[in-house]
């Protein structure tokens, strides 16, 4: 019969150490963001009421509400959407279906990855250069969309890729097979059945936006604006540009008031993420193939 | 139709060369004028304001950013491969999915709110601490950018534990290699090319971050000697300075030539984790 000798139960032993240091690893990054949460949940939350949502900042920011800042971050939102979604899913249907693994293809992903890694106050030069002086937009919610949307141009493209990617090839051999055209079996067949990863694609992109602050602060986030934006040409306020102002330029604002402001912005960002989150768990769950 | 889709996938290209043209366009005529070679590289008296004489010194800058990003590491490199390690090694079911889900959560953060965290509530536990006058600092900076930048590189590193084949495991285990030294001698030798451009990656997430720096940091030129000391880093002096100065002039210039400098460093970067990856893949 079999034994354990020594030598298997000092491994046994040192194996379980080994698994609870990495664990705790693990755990030691989870936590502090836990640890945050709470915080910002239990010195922000009593500040939260409709009135702080729903009112303009009085008295040099120190009183009020954020209702500018919030309806700012969501003009920019969906304007940079309605630049970078349907951009960014040609990018990837092209790469997913038309493109030949060549040079050329290769330097497109290689273009994506810098995308996503050039610095967000690099991005914010790049808009100043380009949308607010070079295309005269001026600082407006045009200019920081357009920068924005670029910026975030990769989540959809890779979002977007992964899901198209995910629709089994057979599907569209099928399709081929019934004398479709590439784009008649890319409409009619691959994309209905991507589109629900596209759609978590996109909300994860809504959760980036919101919370860029960087690529807005010059090219159409303002400090303080004392009225709503009337169209893209106008200058807005942004939540995120605000926590930054009142954390940092203006004095006097009451302790708690800026974890009230991060409270909601992370509130914003968090659950547009759990919802991407959920929708794939959800999705993945579904799949038929 | 696929006309349509190709612009799309060349507009990516187009992108990245816009945002080269357009602050090298901006940065451009600083290069030629009041640039100084050996100034910028090696004095670290940046004093763009000065009336009658100013001076474009970044190394305090660079040191600023380095030393950050650093201390950065320090915390993320350990934790983000052990819980890596955890995630593809050792967790199962349940416990997997929900620290991946968690991790990805740790991401989403935004970096401004990373920011207000160090200001106030790092701040403040620094101070008590350590007993220490001020407590934005390179320590802050560097504990907040090591939270932000180990997502990513988690994520990385466990994907490119996940590359390794089943066989190697099964190989070792026959031998009669316990789970840890299966890992040890076996997984993490395959995986090291992927974990090394998780660790590059992760590299770059800290030398671009701006926000967090800018606010946690102390704000101050400084060649950094200790990780009390207060700095400024590259990203933070162009995110603190460019409302400031008037279209064209010096200064200006200056800074978008410090984003000529970030932007190429992050290229580098960027272009040496694709290639080593590539390697991996190669074999």
């Amino acid at each position: 019969m079999f034994k354990a000798t020594e030598l298997n139960l000092r491994n046994e032993q040192r194996e379980k150490r080994w698994r609870l240091l990495f664990l705790l690893m693990a755990l030691l990054l989870i936590l502090p963001v836990l640890i945050i949460l709470i915080l910002l949940v239990y010195r922000g939350g009593p500040v939260i009421s409709w009135s702080f949502l729903f009112e303009f900042p009085r008295n040099g920011m120190t009183e009020g509400g954020i209702f500018p800042a919030l309806l700012g971050t969501i003009f920019l939102v969906v304007v940079a959407l309605v630049f970078s979604v349907p951009l960014g899913v040609a990018a990837a249907v092209y790469l997913s279906e038309y493109a030949p693994d060549n040079w050329l293809t290769r330097t497109i992903n290689l273009a994506i990855i810098n995308l996503a890694g050039v610095p967000s106050i690099v991005h914010a030069l790049f808009g100043v250069g380009a949308f607010v002086l070079f295309f005269e937009f001026g600082t407006s919610i045009l200019a920081a969309s357009l920068t924005l949307g670029i910026m975030t141009l990769p989540v959809v493209i890779v979002a977007t890729r992964e899901s198209l990617q995910a629709v089994p090839h057979a599907f569209r051999e099928a399709c081929w097979a019934l004398g479709a055209t590439r784009w008649q079996t890319i409409r009619r067949i691959v994309l209905p059945n991507a589109v629900s990863g596209i759609l978590t694609g996109i909300i994860l992109e809504v959760s980036r936006t919101a919370g860029e602050t960087a690529p807005i602060m010059f090219t159409g986030a303002a400090f303080f604006v004392p009225f709503l934006p009337e169209s893209v040409y106008d200058q807005t306020m942004a939540l995120s540009l605000h926590l930054y102002t009142i954390s940092t330029q203006v004095t006097g604002v009451p302790e708690d008031l800026p974890f009230g402001v991060a409270l909601v912005l992370i509130g914003i960002v968090l659950s547009m993420n759990a919802l991407s989150i959920a929708f794939r768990v959800y999705l993945r769950n579904k799949k038929k193939w | 139709m696929q006309g349509i889709m190709y612009l799309g996938g060349i507009s990516a290209i187009i992108f990245i060369i816009g945002i080269f043209v357009f602050i090298a366009k901006e940065g451009l005529p600083f290069l030629f004028g009041a640039f100084d070679l050996k100034e910028f590289f090696t004095s670290p008296r940046w004093i763009p304001t000065s009336e009658n004489n100013p001076t474009y010194g970044a190394l305090a800058l660079i040191l600023g950013t380095a030393s950050v990003t650093g201390m950065a590491m320090i915390v993320a490199i350990p934790f983000s491969l052990g819980a890596a390690i955890f995630i593809g090694e050792f967790a199962t079911g349940k416990t997997r999915e929900t620290l991946k889900i968690l991790i990805e959560l740790l991401a989403a953060i935004p970096s401004v709110v990373w920011g207000f965290i160090g200001l106030t509530i790092m701040n403040g536990l620094i101070i008590k601490l350590f007993n220490v006058p001020i407590g934005l600092n390179v320590l802050n900076a560097g504990i907040i950018l090591g939270l932000m930048a180990a997502p990513i590189m988690t994520t990385i590193a466990e994907d490119s534990l996940k590359a390794v084949p089943d066989k190697y495991r099964e190989a070792a285990e026959a031998m009669g290699a316990t789970r840890w030294q299966t890992i040890r001698r076996v997984v993490l030798p395959a995986a090291k090319n992927g974990l090394v451009s998780a660790v590059l990656l992760g590299v770059g997430r800290g030398f671009g971050e701006t926000m967090a720096v800018l606010m946690a940091s102390g704000h101050s030129i400084n060649i950094p000697h200790s990780v009390f000391d207060s700095v400024r880093a590259l990203t933070a002096t162009i995110a603190a300075e460019l409302g400031e100065t008037a279209v064209g002039s010096p200064h200006y210039g200056a800074l978008f030539t410090l984003g000529i400098l970030l932007f190429i460093i992050t290229f580098l970067i960027n272009l040496t984790a694709d290639l080593v990856v590539r390697g991996i893949r190669k074999k």
